[in-house]
């Protein structure tokens, strides 16, 4: 039975279109591994988990999406009205005899927010990542100061050198 | 019988710990102050032991219990007749190896005694802490404290054959701990519901099945490789590159008893000669024995080493030990019980020969005694004596407890094991005779003239002369540790 | 105010950090004062916390930060568990920092206030790991630890510093694992809360669902990729060893106990038991690597002639002892894992110590430094020698309670491949610790021995190994502690059978 087009249009609307944040990010996240793992320069590690770690981050940001949603901050109207009720409620705190209702808050849908808790993750995960790189490069001139090189298999004979020379 | 709590355990226990630390700082600089410490602390361990009697005769036990260590199992002291048997052996003991130690170190010229005397000190607390345990963890934790606080006195020389007698020692002894005797213990915890207290039918009885008490008990029978069954016996030969004094007390009394001990605890104790005789299984147990009695009886014939020869006779003793509790029957069991303080009382006068003859003598060997009982009349004499016991002949307290081992394989109708205890009797006969034979009757070789040999020191020759006396005392008034023994025997 | 010593355990190690660089910018000898003040002040208060936790009902305690609803806000919930955990963070953190006074001011000169402050970073967040009940808190303390620990490594010697990249580059993937998991549980759950997810798995149903199921893989990964669970465990024995002293000491007995005590957080809280043992297979699987990680930790410890690096290959079979109790999935087992988290921290701490003290008054890093050293270092070799027999699992140190317990739980559960190699392990380690005492007895001449009480030429001029007492005293506590730990079982796993009791083990 042979794919036609057809059928593989079929099965990428099934499966890929749905969850194309998904299959971003692994496509992203393998690349950072992969370099992390099988690169020999340093530096390019880096660049791997740097890649690696925002994989993650896209996709945690992704999660927060709603179809038909806005950014998660309070349109220009509707924070007017939150202004207006908190001030007649904060009267009928002061004065209950001449402010005798409560009103009540303007209800939102949260259907029109994006969800902003990831994004607020994922702050403190750039944050995190950031860190990491710097730390990393730091240590990476400290290995080149040592070694006179950030190639991974010359460090590895310098230091066989070195070591068959103490003995 | 009643359970009545005393103090009196941790404090016979504790006494020759606390006795390091006077002899730690006395030094070699103070020697015979630090010889006084270790005297004193030996008597009065013995004093509190036998304070301890009256008390276990009338039929109490004595109790002591401090922290708990797992649910439902602490610490504890618990003297019974058996324990209160071979803490009185093993204190009673320590004085005299302690006065012949004196006499040894100081003619042979030894190095570093202080540290010798430390340990000593400590291996005679664990062995005290085994006398009295009251359950199978106690008993373990003992246990490997003895063999961790034997390992300096074993490697006392710190020369080559040390080091590899040492390794030997500490690998067969760890080993078998932590790979059988471990695993029992764990095993016998989780089938007795939380309790391991040793109880006179058996905290096991009725809770385990056949199988399981044969692993048991091939488990602890093999775990605990102190009593040399083989073939996790090589240790003790090995282990004969220490001082004499070491070799005397720790591998013809303490170690070794604590070995047996230990099984017969397992015997009755743990898994109960009733509850054993129903199962049937424990003649597996009698053929491993017997195998090691007759075995080691003809290595030993073998052995120009006098002390090597000294230690598969052991080995063969303690197989005795283990091949009567075997047995199951209650004239086996107490014979059994019976051959720890014989054996002990001859065993030490041998091994206290064999050193007096190397210090007076520089000799080693067997094949070069001829003669030497003229020189060196009482150490032969006590030689004499100390075989006659280990053999099992008539007038030395050997001969008793031989004669239950016997009487109890009657019983059990187990002719062939019988003939084992004959026959290895005899041979015993075979390796010991000559020795004296040689020293007595035969001129020197080559015509030496032991016109510089004389006996050894006083400290030596008096321990020696003492231990073969009481190995015939024994034979005379074996009233105490009869009464004993048979309060275990009346309890099962 | 002691409402708030969870917060003030957290807070004063980053007051202390922040206080050191920026006096040591003046004076770099009040560095070493302040960081034992915030230290001291930590311990008690963890001392206090656990007090106060045992106190309470249920034994368990709640902090919100802010005041502010498990929900929306982070809480830090304590039980027996955690308390002991932290207690031994905090003593260890402590009794270490003392020992650094004179290491530190030889291996990093004029850098003192750096090494304090990433010091007590790090105490911080681990600290804050083991007490947050939020998810995604526990990532941003985790990634503080291994942040200051890749620092504090690369401090080291010449080797250090590659040694510090490559655990950067697999911690990395760790934390990002673990991240991902939690990410894929706030999908489903929309919690990150741990009661709040371990409530939403409950009430919804949906612990079937393939998210949840991937979410516990990763997180599982990303663990046991951080506390060096055999294959994962390459990078740990060349970061601990080529690290500086102090940093070793402190790193080796909690970083990877720490990740364990999350680990089993996280079965239990977060996902709780009959989830993670739902499948046999899995659970028996993850045991068998456990069994693995025992036999290779042990007979590559074996094959190590340089101290350090024995220590920690010993360190991923102790790991491996962890992380098999802890997913035989029975009461023994889970009491073993958690009994041995206490134990191995002041084992592994004492040893740690010890072997510091020989390789840097010796100058020697291979195993040659022991040669005579019950001679020349007593009391040092009395501490190594503690620790090397609660290694060896002998009673009554605490290190044989640990096995009892795991074997016990091994033999309930039927797992006889984990119960032998626990055994194994005991006597490797009974072999290896012995090659070194063999070493440290027999000296090299073979000609003279040790003496106890000096030999009556000796000249009266060793004063205590002529080791510095900041030095000497912490090892020896930490040696003591190993017997009291032992002695003490019954109080202890009485304490946290309460802690487990709410997770339904068998």
């Amino acid at each position: 039975m042979m794919l036609d087009h057809a059928m593989l249009a079929n099965l990428i609307e099934d499966t890929v279109v749905p969850k194309i944040n998904f299959w971003i990010y692994i496509i992203l996240m393998m690349t950072g591994l992969y370099a992390m793992i099988s690169k020999n320069n340093l530096i390019k590690k880096l660049i791997g988990m740097s890649i690696f770690q925002t994989a993650i981050i896209l996709f945690y940001v992704s999660i927060g999406v709603k179809s038909g949603s806005g950014i998660p901050i309070l349109g220009a109207e509707t924070q007017r009205e939150f202004h207006e009720v908190e001030h007649h409620n904060h009267e009928h705190d002061e004065h209950p005899e001449e402010f005798p209702d409560v009103y009540a808050y303007p209800t939102i849908n949260p259907d029109d927010y994006a969800n902003p808790l990831p994004h607020v993750l994922m702050l403190t995960a750039i944050v995190v990542g950031v860190s990491t790189l710097g730390l990393a490069l730091a240590i990476s001139q400290k290995i080149y100061h040592e070694y006179g090189s950030i190639e991974e298999d010359e460090i590895l004979a310098q230091i066989k050198t070195r070591s068959d020379n103490d003995d | 019988m009643t359970t009545v709590h005393s103090i009196v355990p941790l404090l016979a226990f504790l006494v020759s710990l606390v006795a390091v630390i006077p002899i730690v700082l006395l030094g070699e600089r103070r020697r015979n102050a630090r010889e006084a410490a270790t005297f004193i602390a030996g008597f009065i361990k013995f004093a509190l032991v036998a304070s301890m009697v009256p008390a276990v005769l009338a039929g109490k036990v004595l109790e002591f219990s401090f922290i708990e260590l797992l649910p439902g199992v602490a610490l504890e002291f618990r003297v019974d007749g058996l324990g209160l048997l071979f803490a009185l052996v093993a204190s009673s003991l320590w004085i005299l190896t302690s006065c012949y130690s004196i006499g040894y170190m100081r003619g042979a010229n030894e190095g570093n005694q202080t540290r010798f005397y430390a340990f000593f000190a400590v291996s005679l607390c664990a062995t005290l802490g085994v006398a009295f345990s009251g359950n199978l963890l106690t008993l373990y934790l003992f246990y490997e404290m003895l063999s961790l606080a034997t390992y300096p006195l074993v490697t006392h020389h710190q020369d080559k054959e040390a080091r590899s007698g040492g390794r030997t020692y500490l690998s067969y002894l760890l080993f078998t701990s932590i790979a059988f005797a471990l695993p029992a213990v764990i095993f016998s915890y989780l089938n007795s519901g939380g309790n391991m207290d040793f109880t006179s039918g058996g905290f096991l009885a009725d809770k385990v099945g056949g199988g399981s008490a044969l692993v048991l008990l091939l488990l602890f029978v093999f775990g605990f490789s102190k009593a040399g069954v083989m073939p996790f016996h090589s240790w003790l030969p090995n282990a004969m590159v220490a001082p004499t004094p070491v070799s005397a007390l720790l591998h013809a009394v303490a170690v070794v008893k604590v070995g047996v001990f230990c099984i017969i605890r397992a015997f009755t104790g743990v898994l109960g000669t009733d509850f054993l005789q129903t199962l049937d299984v424990a003649s597996v147990i009698s053929w491993l024995a017997a195998v090691t009695v007759v075995t080691s009886s003809l290595i030993a014939m073998t052995q120009d080493n006098l002390k090597r020869l000294l230690a598969f006779s052991t080995i063969g003793q303690l197989s005795y030990i283990v091949l009567g509790v075997s047995l199951l029957v209650p004239h086996a069991v107490q014979g059994s019980m019976l051959h720890i303080p014989m054996h002990a009382f001859g065993k030490i006068t041998l091994f206290f020969c064999a050193g007096a003859i190397y210090v007076a003598s520089g000799k080693k060997y067997i094949s070069q005694l001829d003669g030497l009982g003229r020189a060196m009349p009482w150490t032969m004499g006590a030689f004499a004596i100390g075989a006659m016991s280990v053999i099992g002949l008539p007038l030395t307290g050997g001969m008793l407890s031989k004669i239950y081992m016997i009487w109890g394989a009657a019983d059990a109708q187990q002719h062939a094991l019988l003939a084992v205890y004959l026959v290895s009797s005899v041979l015993n006969g075979v390796y010991f005779f000559p020795i004296v034979y040689r020293a007595f009757f035969r001129d020197p070789q080559g015509g030496e003239v032991y016109d510089r040999v004389s006996e050894a020191p006083l400290p030596c020759v008096l321990p020696l002369a003492i231990t073969a006396a009481g190995s015939v005392l024994l034979f005379f008034f074996p009233g105490l540790v009869f009464e004993l023994t048979s309060l275990m025997i009346s309890a099962d | 105010m002691t409402d708030q010593l969870p917060a003030i355990i957290v807070l004063m190690p980053l007051l202390g950090a922040l206080l050191s660089v920026l006096l040591g910018m003046f004076d770099r000898k009040l560095c070493l004062p302040v960081a034992l003040v915030a230290l001291a002040i930590t311990a008690s208060s963890a001392v206090a916390m656990l007090a106060n936790v045992l106190a309470s009902p249920g034994q368990s305690l709640s902090y919100r930060f802010g005041g502010w609803d498990p929900l929306v806000g982070i809480e830090y919930r304590i039980d027996a568990l955690s308390g002991l955990v932290v207690l031994a963070i905090t003593a260890v953190g402590f009794l270490n920092a003392i020992y650094s006074k004179t290491r530190v001011r030889d291996e990093s000169p004029r850098r003192e206030h750096y090494f304090y402050a990433l010091y007590l970073l790090l105490v911080a967040g681990l600290c804050g790991m083991v007490l947050t009940n939020d998810a995604f808190n526990l990532y941003v303390l985790l990634e503080i630890c291994s942040l200051t620990s890749y620092a504090l490594i690369a401090i080291g010697n010449r080797r250090a510093a590659l040694a510090s990249f490559n655990y950067v580059i697999i911690g990395t993937i760790g934390a990002s694992f673990y991240l991902l998991g939690v990410g894929y549980l706030y999908i489903k759950t929309g919690a990150l809360n741990m009661d709040g997810i371990h409530a939403a798995l409950r009430a919804n149903d949906i612990a079937d669902s393939p998210t949840i199921k991937v979410g516990f893989i990763l997180i599982m990964l990303g663990v046991w990729i951080k506390m060096a669970l055999f294959p994962l465990h390459g990078w740990l024995s060349n970061a601990y060893s080529y690290a500086p002293t102090t940093t070793g000491t402190l790193m080796a007995p909690l970083m990877t106990k720490v990740m364990v005590y999350i680990m089993i957080r996280m079965m239990l809280s977060v996902f709780g038991t009959e989830f993670v043992f739902h499948e046999e297979f899995w659970s028996n699987g993850v045991v068998w690597i456990a069994t693995v990680a025992i036999i290779a930790g042990s007979v590559l410890a074996l094959a190590r002639s340089d101290i350090k690096k024995m220590l920690t290959y010993l360190i991923v079979a102790e790991v491996g002892y962890m992380v098999g109790g802890a997913w035989l999935g029975n009461h023994s087992g889970m009491i073993g894992a958690s009994y041995h988290i206490l134990s191995d921290a002041a084992m592994t701490f004492c040893l740690f110590l010890a072997a510091g003290i020989i390789i840097n008054r010796t100058g020697e890093a291979r195993m040659n430094a022991f040669d005579g050293a019950f001679k020349k270092y007593p009391l040092t070799m009395i501490g190594f020698t503690v620790g090397a027999l609660a290694m060896i699992g002998l009673p009554p140190s605490c290190g044989f309670f640990s096995k009892f317990y795991l074997i016990s739980g091994g033999i309930e559960a039927g797992q006889w491949g984990f119960v032998v190699a626990l055994l194994f392990s005991s006597l490797v380690n009974a072999v290896l610790f012995f090659r070194i005492f063999e070493r440290a007895y027999f000296p090299k001449d073979l000609a003279s021995g040790f003496e106890f009480g000096g030999d009556p030429d000796a000249k009266p001029d060793r004063s205590l190994d002529q080791v510095p007492y900041s030095m000497l005293v912490p090892m020896l506590i930490a040696a003591a502690s190993l017997l009291v730990i032992g002695l003490a079982n019954q109080t202890i796993v009485g304490w946290l059978n309460t802690a487990l009791a709410s997770f339904s083990l068998k």
